[in-house]
């Protein structure tokens, strides 16, 4: 009888320590990946480029493990410091709103790539990590596809997408800088909410 | 589109135009106009060679397209393949150059690999054995000696290159296999081939851009130069301070 009680202990402990333990910042973009790539190769829509549909799985799935505010600040650099709390929030929302279209806009052109996992360097304790994966499609290289996460209270959280070498992000550095330049903070909200209104009037 | 720019001209006259017309800017930088970007102080043209670009792309994403919609998968990558295993001789060169012998060797192993089991080359059977394939040029290796962007330029067809990767490129091209073929007729219809074979493969990132970018001059000029810097560094380049 004693083997059995230890064996239920041994189980419970393990069960509880699994729910205990968060997932690791590489776990969580292999688990994510997976689960959306498993939806867009059923998904004859997605495929065929129906953004509107991609556009519900990535909020679905991919927005809530995404941090936009630090998104934005990273896109606007010094700028950044230059709005108010309002104009951060407002910002974060149009940003957000064009990068989950970039985002769904690349699913849609998914063929029959997988996705490789390379290892990631977490030095102990570190709450800043970049995990990287390969996107491999017969006849061509593959393309290098990296996150930055960081580690937030409630779990890792992207904060930087980097396709073959180039962040989603940072690639919009010069253009807002210059707007903000020629017509301030509020220009550039302006410039992001017609950017995003002409897509939505614009698309299927 | 290709066909036309490349049939007549000898590729050692290629490389004195561009080595011309670079030396003609040379001469442009003072009266630069508008450019506000230190990175890219001839904008202005730059500009209008983007508008020729897109104008000539008008004509060949069709038959892109078209390419893409009518070969089965298997066909298509048979072909990636096999101007991939053209190319892994040259990058074996420019891994050997940028004192990587590692990733040279790896690249001749595959050349080797893919020309016998693969057949010919139509067949990727190195990466299956652990042999991944690289992307090296002779702009790259010119990076990885430390030699500096010089101003961005943007070409039609080639498409972005700062005057490095301009003349990275002319050395690229002067060491192709495929323009050294003496049959004239596949010389360009493999040119051909491949060049709508690499517009093809560019066909899901058309929609990204487009959406994606408030100005698509910028966005791609923007994506060049961080494309570069990762790709001169192997996919790990030193930290920028934000």
């Amino acid at each position: 009888m004693k083997w059995l009680i230890s064996f239920f202990m041994g189980v419970m402990l393990s069960v509880s320590s699994a729910f205990a333990q968060e997932d690791s910042p590489d776990s969580l973009i292999k688990k994510v990946t997976e689960e959306v790539l498993t939806i867009v190769r059923q998904d004859k829509d997605i495929q065929s480029g129906n953004t509107r549909k991609a556009i519900e799985l990535v909020e679905a799935k991919v927005l809530p493990h995404f941090n936009f505010s630090r998104m934005t600040a990273l896109a606007m650099g010094k700028d950044w410091n230059k709005a108010s709390p309002e104009q951060k929030k407002r910002l974060s929302e149009e940003f957000k709103t064009l990068l989950v279209r970039t985002y769904s806009n690349a699913l849609t052109g998914y063929k029959d790539q997988t996705i490789r996992y390379k290892p990631t360097k977490m030095p102990g304790g570190d709450a800043d990590v970049v995990v990287k994966t390969e996107v491999l499609q017969p006849g061509s290289k593959p393309i290098q596809l990296d996150y930055s996460l960081e580690k937030l209270p409630d779990g890792w959280k992207v904060y930087d997408v980097i396709v073959a070498g180039v962040s989603l992000v940072t690639n919009y550095r010069d253009t807002f800088n210059q707007e903000v330049r020629a017509n301030g903070v509020d220009g550039l909200i302006q410039m992001l909410s017609t950017k995003n209104k002409q897509l939505e009037a614009g698309k299927k | 589109m290709r066909k036309g720019l490349f049939v007549n001209s000898p590729i050692a006259k290629r490389f004195s135009l561009v080595a011309a017309i670079c030396i003609a800017f040379a001469g442009l930088s003072g009266c630069a106009t508008t450019a506000n970007n230190p990175k890219d102080p001839f904008e202005g043209f730059n500009r209008a060679m983007f508008s020729v670009n897109e104008g000539i792309d008008v004509v060949v994403k069709p038959v892109a397209q078209g390419y893409e919609d009518v070969m089965p998968v298997p066909v298509k990558a048979g072909v990636g393949n096999f101007f991939g295993n053209i190319g892994d001789i040259w990058i074996a060169v420019n891994n050997f150059l940028q004192g990587k012998p590692a990733d040279g060797a790896s690249d001749l192993g595959r050349v080797f690999f893919n020309s016998t089991i693969g057949v010919l080359g139509l067949f990727d059977v190195a990466s299956g054995i652990g042999l991944e394939k690289h992307a090296e040029d002779f702009g790259q290796t010119l990076g990885a000696w430390g030699m500096g962007d010089g101003p961005y330029l943007f070409w039609p067809v080639i498409g972005p290159r700062n005057v490095r990767d301009t003349f990275g490129f002319a050395v690229d091209a002067y060491a192709d296999p495929v323009a050294h073929l003496d049959d004239v007729s596949a010389r360009n219809t493999l040119m051909g081939v491949r060049f709508i074979d690499l517009r093809a493969s560019l066909l899901p990132a058309d929609k990204v851009v487009e959406e994606a970018a408030f100005d698509k001059y910028n966005y791609i000029r923007d994506a060049y130069f961080q494309n570069r810097r990762s790709a001169i560094h192997d996919g790990n380049p030193p930290p920028l301070d934000d």
